[in-house]
């Protein structure tokens, strides 16, 4: 048995920064993403609830995902200090989840909303997120010419020269020395971004998925998450 | 054992069909009898073909007999026989048949397994037969029953086959609990457990149901065997695990014998060996290969064509071990080490089933270790030494499954039911505390943060009594019943060669399936690598599916073979303290081969020995690194474990850990600084680095990482009934199933660390995957005896364990650097 250890074959860090459109950007290990001029920090995918919607088919997972979700987002929000947060969509499991949400969990929420813009942008999940949840409820918004929505191109006829979205869960599968790697990542084209999910009982859809081709005509980059972010090229990556 | 046994006479007919055939009821077969008449539960030990079996159904066939022909059909079971393994119980119902036909006896035996049919099952619990046969699994369904008590009421007796291999494992806590309620449904009840030769005999009679300990008999070994180590004239190699250099001879003996059975310990021995011996077929001998992975038809073929005496060999895993009766075995080979004396003497035992000629075996080390390790094992059959392990802690994962069963078939108070299932022995520690938070985990998952009340899966009335709150959650439980919970499989297809349209599912590609291959290894391989399958050499061209499609390659392409981890055991504790013995006792060498022999000199004369008790450290540069070499002779799972800890170790200590290799032996880890310098300024203390606290922090924060630890996670939820098991029609989500599990783990580790789910599988890293047990006694056995050895340059011994390098990856444990590597491939290509 060989174990090799981590840094012997690592590059050099590149903190995730990017080039979107005219804009940089940084792709945080955890799954959001840092637009610096913007100062606006994107979550997609985060699902809050989820464990609990599955108590009613008699599946009890660990009531903790709200809170380990929120948990990481407040380490995120940390780091980064953005003026913005934007939510891309599907932020509650279901229409029920809001309601599910315990008292720690509300408190955590409004903590992380202090101080700051907060925007929850709709998703098939969550198409009018819970009373007083706090922050702005919109279907998109635009930022110098990148255009943020749930459903990756939902809208054709934008006239953004780039598109962030969620909804597809991305995943990457990696093959290399005889193991393979199956890890959340960003799927990266010239013209769109999407966001792996944020939520801590997310699934996820494999970027070699029919669901990506067409959405990504001239190919894509994985950037995959770990204890930095790996930028992977379509030939290294593998379908499940 | 008393000297004069009571003899009970054999009755009619029983005496007068032994005599026509020119039988002598043997002396144990009689004691059973004996003990069956005075009430009295019974474990027989014995070694194989010393008539067990008879033995252990004797009393039934004798009291079904006596009490004749009934006319009432609802009567209930008289008598319970359970196996291990589907295919045993067949074997013996076919057996029992005989004499039951021949001696015309008023007996009507069925067998009940997964393969039995529907109607046929409901039929048995209207009309049941006077003996069924089944296993753990189909017992614990019997026991979730409506019907069950009525049903067991009027049980007898129950005979428990193999119950040496049933215990070791969580099947046999499935099994324990499922006996200690049998025990209330049929107080009388007495029963007879049948074990081949074990270690702590009254440990496993505590298995057997009733307040009283059962009584033991000891049938002592008939001839003792006639073993020895196959002479090569190649010398064993320093390291590997082929035999490549012992083929030759294995092939004259296979010549020279009848029937020959050729175990190995993994499968990826059984396929290079059966190539081997196919490549040197020059008398076209009749060899077969037989292990998990073929499918079940070409098993079946194999097992038929034994019996009937077609064969010349079979080379095999331990899907053989266990004690069906193919043929005429009159040799054993070994190939590999024997990891345990027991196992040894087991498969041993396959050769010749008469019990007072002696059975000839011979063993194939396959590298110089396993010589020293042969030779250890010989030693302890020639003493009959046993090293059969220590009886289990009833896992909670079992239990809780055991719970929703129980409140299936019906109402159960806590109280009766926690005395209950302390009757069972693996679970007569249990805490009142443990016991009702597994009554909770089963009711609402039993989370201290709140629960799922509203959707409770078992519920107490007003009257104290838990009742199943729905009939979908008895249903459930049939689906998610066992203990066994499969490795994600792929079907290996061979398709035919095509040009154009690719199709897009795997039936549209034709051929045949050979078998099934862990997915692991299937998604570590490339379109066009080879590899050896069912005695073939394929080329791997995707996975479409649940299928691996290949080709067959053309004759004598070389495989690229798979490091195919699949049934490989650890070396057991009790042979690892023989060969450590051996190496620090140079006066006895002489009875290893000159070439070993010499190696350990060497190993004297250019480093020194490791002791018997302590632990010996090497450290030497080589080509640019620094090496630590240490030898614990603790087992490969255990050495895992301890490289994964003293890399994090290393890595504190800022020298620069790069990796680590390690074998049953030893452990070898690479640093780039240099480790003399950082010892001879006190940055690093060799006895600090192995220090008993590296199983504090260090574990903790490895273990969260740990996909080893995660995969215990995922068995123990399945078992509990946290998640559901899957099946064939729903397999295709499996892969997504592994990830939410992983999912599922890292929220509740963070959150709940003491959950009972996460304590199960710590309590199952503590003996299986990691070894954890095994690792911290040696700790405390080193404390205070390492010694530190620094070289200029490796060691003899430490050759054998740096040839590992390369050869084999952990699965899922370095996904960073596997990461890093794929970037850095491109980066390179970019750079050109």
């Amino acid at each position: 048995m060989v174990v090799a250890r981590d840094d012997e074959v690592a590059g050099q860090d590149t903190a995730g920064a990017l080039v979107l459109g005219l804009h940089a950007a940084k792709a945080d290990p955890s799954g959001a993403l840092f637009l610096c001029e913007a100062q606006m920090l994107v979550v997609a995918d985060l699902h809050l609830e989820k464990g609990s919607s599955y108590a009613r088919r008699r599946i009890f997972l660990p009531p903790y995902d709200t809170r380990a979700t929120l948990e990481r987002l407040a380490a995120v929000i940390d780091t980064h200090a953005p003026r913005i947060v934007v939510a891309l969509g599907d932020s509650f499991h279901d229409d029920g989840g809001g309601s599910r949400l315990d008292a720690g969990d509300w408190e955590r929420l409004a903590t992380l909303q202090r101080g700051r813009q907060w925007i929850w942008i709709t998703g098939n999940h969550d198409p009018s997120p819970p009373a007083g949840v706090g922050g702005d409820v919109v279907a998109e918004i635009a930022t110098g010419g990148i255009a943020l929505r749930h459903v990756p191109g939902s809208a054709p006829d934008c006239r953004a020269a780039f598109e962030l979205a969620g909804h597809l869960h991305p995943v990457a599968k990696v093959a290399a020395r005889g193991q393979v790697v199956r890890r959340r990542c960003f799927a990266f084209g010239p013209r769109r971004g999407i966001l792996p999910a944020f939520g801590a009982y997310a699934g996820g859809l494999n970027v070699r998925d029919r669901a990506f081709a067409p959405l990504f005509p001239d190919g894509l980059t994985a950037h995959v998450l770990g204890r930095r972010t790996f930028a992977i090229a379509a030939p290294r990556l593998l379908p499940d | 054992m008393p000297d004069a046994p009571p003899i009970f006479p054999l009755p009619e007919p029983f005496a007068g069909w032994f005599a026509a055939r020119g039988w002598t009821p043997r002396v144990h077969q009689l004691e059973l009898l004996a003990k069956a008449e005075a009430g009295r539960s019974a474990l027989l030990v014995a070694p194989t073909g010393a008539g067990k079996t008879l033995a252990g159904f004797l009393p039934s066939l004798v009291e079904l007999t006596a009490r004749g022909r009934h006319p009432d059909l609802s009567r209930g079971i008289h008598t319970l026989y359970i196996s291990p393994l589907k295919a045993l119980a067949v074997d013996i119902a076919r057996n029992l048949e005989t004499p039951a036909r021949e001696m015309e006896l008023p007996v009507r035996v069925e067998t009940r397994t997964g393969d039995t049919p529907a109607h046929k099952r409901a039929r048995q619990i209207e009309r049941p037969p006077d003996i069924l046969l089944t296993t753990p699994e189909q017992l614990a369904l019997l026991l979730a029953h409506r019907e069950a008590e009525a049903f067991f009421g009027g049980l007898k007796r129950v005979v428990l086959d193999e119950l040496h291999a049933l215990v070791t494992s969580k099947r046999g806590d499935l099994l324990s609990l499922g006996l200690a309620r049998l025990g209330r449904l049929a107080p009388g009840l007495a029963a007879v457990g049948l074990s081949a030769t074990v270690r702590q005999p009254e440990v496993l009679a505590r298995y057997l149901p009733g307040r009283e300990p059962a009584d033991i008999v000891v049938v002592k070994g008939g001839a003792p065997p006639d073993i020895g180590i196959l002479e090569t004239k190649v010398a064993p190699p320093l390291a590997g695990h082929t035999a490549a250099h012992a083929m030759r001879e294995i092939y004259a003996a296979i010549r020279d014998h009848k029937l020959s059975l050729v175990f190995v310990n993994t499968r990826m021995q059984a396929e290079f060996l059966f190539q081997e011996l196919w490549h040197m077929n020059d008398d076209n001998l009749a060899i077969a290969l037989h292990h998990g992975s073929l499918d079940v038809g070409q098993r079946r073929r194999v097992e038929e064509a034994m019996a009937a005496g077609q064969l010349k060999a079979v080379v095999c895993t331990s899907t053989l071990d266990l004690g069906i009766d193919w043929g005429d075995v009159d040799l054993v080979i070994n190939v590999g080490a024997p990891k345990g004396a027991s196992r040894l003497m087991q498969r041993i035992g396959r050769a010749n089933h008469r019990l007072d000629e002696p059975s000839q075996a011979v063993l194939v080390p396959s590298n110089r270790f396993e010589v020293l390790e042969c030779r250890a094992a010989l030693d302890a059959v020639a003493e009959a030494a046993q090293d059969t392990p220590d009886a289990r802690v009833g896992a909670l994962d079992v239990l809780a499954q055991h719970i929703l069963g129980m409140a299936c078939g019906a109402p159960f108070a806590s109280d009766a039911l926690y005395d209950e299932v302390r009757q069972a022995a693996p679970y007569a520690g249990l805490s009142r505390a443990d016991f009702d938070a597994t009554v909770d985990f089963v009711a609402t998952g039993g989370y201290a943060l709140r629960s799922y009340e509203r959707f409770a899966k078992i519920r107490q009335g007003r009257d104290g009594l838990w009742r199943v709150a729905n009939p979908r959650v008895a249903q459930q439980y049939r689906l998610n019943v066992g203990t066994i919970v499969e490795a994600a499989m792929l079907k290996v297809r061979v398709s035919k060669p095509r040009r154009g349209v690719q199709p897009t599912q795997a039936w549209m590609r034709g051929g045949r399936v050979l078998g099934e291959v862990e997915e692991y290894f299937a998604e570590g391989l490339s379109p066009g690598d080879t590899f050896v399958f069912a005695g073939e050499v394929l080329r791997f061209e995707a996975i479409v599916e649940n299928e691996v499609i290949t080709q067959r390659t053309a004759p004598g392409t070389d495989p690229k073979i798979p490091s195919y981890e699949g049934g490989k055991f650890p070396l057991s504790t009790f042979l690892a303290d023989r060969v450590r013995a051996m190496l620090a006792t140079p006066d006895d060498w002489h009875r290893l081969p000159a070439p070993v022999a010499n190696w350990l000199e060497g190993q004297r004369r250019l480093s020194r020995l490791p002791g018997r008790e302590g632990l010996l450290v090497e450290t030497f540069p080589r080509a640019g690194r620094h090496f630590l070499v240490c030898y614990p002779f603790e087992g490969r799972l255990a050495h895992q474990t301890l490289g994964m800890l003293l890399t994090r170790r290393l890595e504190r200590a800022r020298l620069n850990p790069l990796g680590f290799v390690a074998n049953d032996y030893g452990l070898a880890a690479w640093c780039l600084s240099d480790l003399d310098a950082a010892i001879a300024t006190d940055r690093l203390s060799i006895n600090g680095l192995f220090g008993q606290d590296m199983l504090g922090d260090d574990l903790e924060e490895w273990l969260a990482e740990s996909a080893l630890m995660k995969r215990s996670f995922r068995q123990c939820a399945i078992i509990a009934g946290l998640i559901e098991r899957r099946f064939p029609a729903q397999e295709k989500s499996q892969r997504q199933v592994t990830m939410s599990t992983d999912l599922v783990y890292d929220v509740l580790r963070r959150h709940e660390p003491q959950h009972l789910l996460l304590r199960a599988a710590r309590a199952d890293a503590a003996t299986g995957l990691l070894d954890l047990a095994r690792l911290a006694g040696m700790l405390g056995r080193i404390e205070g005896r390492i010694t530190h050895q620094p070289l200029e340059r490796l060691s003899p011994l430490s050759i054998a364990v740096m040839l590992e390098i390369g050869r084999e990856l952990v699965y899922g444990e370095a996904s960073e650097a596997i990461l890093a590597d794929a970037e850095a491939s491109l980066v390179e290509e970019a750079m050109g």
